[in-house]
């Protein structure tokens, strides 16, 4: 703002350092929650201030796992996380930018029947057709597998619609410097529109990593075998470990640890995923 | 090096649309023909069909020995210069024209002769080749943009409005630049502007082109003493030639531009033409003051304008009050209202068909 009212800047800042304070406060809960012992998290009040269990914390979660649990600790989920969101963050990358290629640059009968035929799945997310496409994928024997748990979750119509209004945006002269330059359809897409689409799939590949690490209902629904559960399902089964009380501590240095990766890949990829939501120019 | 054939050439869109009507032209080895034209006249959908990224929906169109209409662009050994550069943005300038060099398959110490070489025409620094096309100037863009065509080596370059995104000053510059690698390098060379003071200073042969079809193709010298339409006279030359009603001759012996002004001519051509009406153009320049002359134009001043070095005299004259523009060299001290007198000479008349358009040749 370019007026310099005293009121109004506090104000502002009262706002934002709400925003934070609500934002910022269950995670620190959590961080807390994780650096005590069960004993502690079983008084009240409960504490606010970090204790000194944090290590030995993690190292439970990590290797021994939780009682209830079958003593493996969940870094093998966290792998299982890491495999599955790279899958669909990727795949979808991968497909939608050869979908919205072929759309934009080539002219075949119907294309734009195609296209709107894409553009109406955005209607029909996973959780609308869960039960047809979970009978596909058992079909398919891909039950317990890494293709079941991400290709039922990689057709994307949002990124390929997006692709396609950034090669709207690509001037054609660049389409006919490239024909004189004598490169074909293919040395053109990856020569010239991927370098150039660059900061939009940093963007979105931030947004489908962690779209894709947070899937709860469908890794739910198609694994059965425990080698093959991720993070995120790991976080709801110790919440009803049997009768017994949960062990919080437990349950939220998992938590923690699950919040990591996507956290990182914001921090470490903020700059291009700003550019990539903002950059108009070509 | 080649010579570019186009017989009969037409372009007709699917919604029948017919954009050229019939395009032969011959551009020999060598030469640098300038497509000029308004803008919709047609002249860079011919060029564009030249560098094949149009399709040709009628005609023959050679490049050299070699008929081309069905060919891809890169298989037609042009290379072509876009109106906004068209550089990919995320290569350097290096990379920007090594690239074509890159898919023909050249090796990399060829790739790197050829990309230094043609630097070192365009006074391009090492320092710049690293630089990525947006820390360049308009000016070194379009350096960078014929770079790009040269490295190819290809037989014809394709010009496509490469100067009007530019300012005026660095306009005329690349302008002599553009001339003079064109005569050093003797590639034949096809242009296409709407500027005529630029397709006048570049083209050995001009065409002009109105609504896809040819007015006239021509020297500049050709086109500016001998226009062969009231277009491209109005079209050819600035400011534009005064264009006036008059009438000839009872004994079509006289060009009767009012009641009482007339000038004499002796032409068998005018007979046919006796007691009808025509347009009579004559350029700014070639208007002169006469004083004490008899069948001189009183012309009524309206506005002058000081270019340094001529003076621009707007006014009209009769009782229609045809507008008139004069170019005198010097400065001239005139003001609104004056009244000049203005006399025409016969060699400097042009006489167009007022029903066809066409020049009457004397």
């Amino acid at each position: 703002m370019i007026e310099n009212r005293p009121f109004l800047t506090a104000m502002a800042h009262l706002v934002l350092i709400i925003g934070v304070f609500v934002v910022a406060f269950p995670l620190w809960l959590t961080f807390v929650a994780a650096s005590h012992d069960a004993a502690r998290m079983s008084e009240l009040p409960l504490p606010i201030w970090p204790g000194t269990h944090f290590f030995e914390n993690l190292d439970v979660v990590l290797n021994d796992g939780l009682w209830g649990g079958d003593g493996s600790g969940v870094s093998y989920m966290l792998v299982n996380s890491m495999i599955m969101a790279m899958m669909i963050a990727i795949g979808k990358i991968v497909i939608s930018l050869m979908s919205a290629f072929a759309i934009v640059y080539f002219r075949f009968p119907f294309r734009m029947g195609f296209f709107w035929m894409i553009f109406l799945t955005l209607m029909l997310p996973v959780e609308v057709r869960i039960l047809p496409t979970f009978e596909v994928v058992a079909n398919l024997g891909m039950l317990d597998t890494y293709w079941g748990l991400t290709v039922p979750l990689i057709a994307s119509a949002t990124a390929t619609f997006m692709f396609r209004q950034v090669f709207l945006t690509v001037p054609d002269e660049l389409l006919e410097a490239a024909r004189i330059d004598g490169a074909g359809p293919i040395r053109f897409f990856i020569d010239i529109l991927i370098p150039m689409s660059r900061t939009n799939i940093a963007a979105l590949f931030v947004i489908l990593f962690i779209y894709g690490w947070n899937q709860y209902l469908w890794p739910l629904l198609v694994t059965t075998d425990q080698d093959m559960y991720t993070i995120v399902m790991q976080i709801g089964r110790m919440l009803e470990a049997g009768e017994s009380v949960p062990q919080w501590h437990l349950v939220m240095m998992t938590t923690l640890l699950s919040v990591l990766p996507p956290v990182a890949v914001v921090v470490f990829m903020q700059r291009l995923f700003v550019q990539g939501l903002t950059e108009t120019e070509k | 090096m080649a010579s570019v054939k186009l017989d009969n050439i037409q372009k007709i869109y699917p919604n029948g649309f017919k954009a050229i009507h019939g395009v032969d032209v011959d551009v020999k080895d060598g030469e640098f023909l300038v497509l000029v034209g308004p803008s919709g006249c047609g002249k860079s959908t011919l060029l564009r069909m030249i560098a094949g990224l149009e399709t040709v929906s009628g005609g023959e169109l050679k490049i050299g020995d070699k008929i081309v209409n069905d060919l891809e662009p890169s298989k037609r050994d042009i290379a072509m210069v876009f109106q906004n550069y068209a550089l990919y943005p995320h290569m350097t300038v290096y990379n920007n024209m090594a690239y074509g060099l890159k898919i023909m398959g050249l090796s990399k110490s060829e790739i790197d002769e050829r990309v230094k070489n043609v630097a070192g025409i365009l006074e391009l620094t090492d320092e710049q080749l690293t630089r990525k096309p947006r820390q360049l100037s308009g000016g070194q863009r379009q350096r960078v943009a014929m770079g790009r065509a040269i490295v190819r080596k290809p037989s014809v370059f394709l010009f496509d409005e490469p100067l009007s995104n530019l300012d005026a000053k660095l306009r005329v510059q690349m302008r002599v630049e553009i001339k003079r690698l064109q005569a050093s390098l003797g590639i034949t060379s096809v242009y296409v502007t709407h500027d005529q003071v630029e397709a006048m200073t570049l083209g050995h042969r001009l065409m002009v082109l109105n609504e896809g079809v040819v007015e006239q193709l021509g020297t500049p010298i050709e086109l500016y003493e001998r226009p062969a339409s009231l277009f491209v006279a109005e079209f050819i030359g600035s400011p534009s030639m005064n264009i006036m009603d008059a009438k000839i001759g009872a004994e079509g012996s006289s060009v009767d531009i009012t009641k009482d002004i007339s000038i004499a001519i002796t032409s068998d051509k005018l007979s046919s033409y006796a007691g009808k009406g025509v347009k009579l153009g004559v350029r700014p320049e070639h208007l002169e003051f006469a004083e004490g002359d008899e069948n001189a134009l009183p012309l009524t001043v309206t506005l002058v304008e000081h270019l340094g070095a001529d003076t621009l005299v707007h006014g009209h004259f009769g009782d229609d009050k045809t507008d008139m523009t004069v170019r005198r060299s010097g400065i001239l001290k005139a003001v609104p209202g004056d009244q000049l007198p203005i006399s025409i000479t016969r060699n400097h008349i042009h006489l167009f068909d007022t029903n066809t358009s066409r020049r009457i040749d004397l």
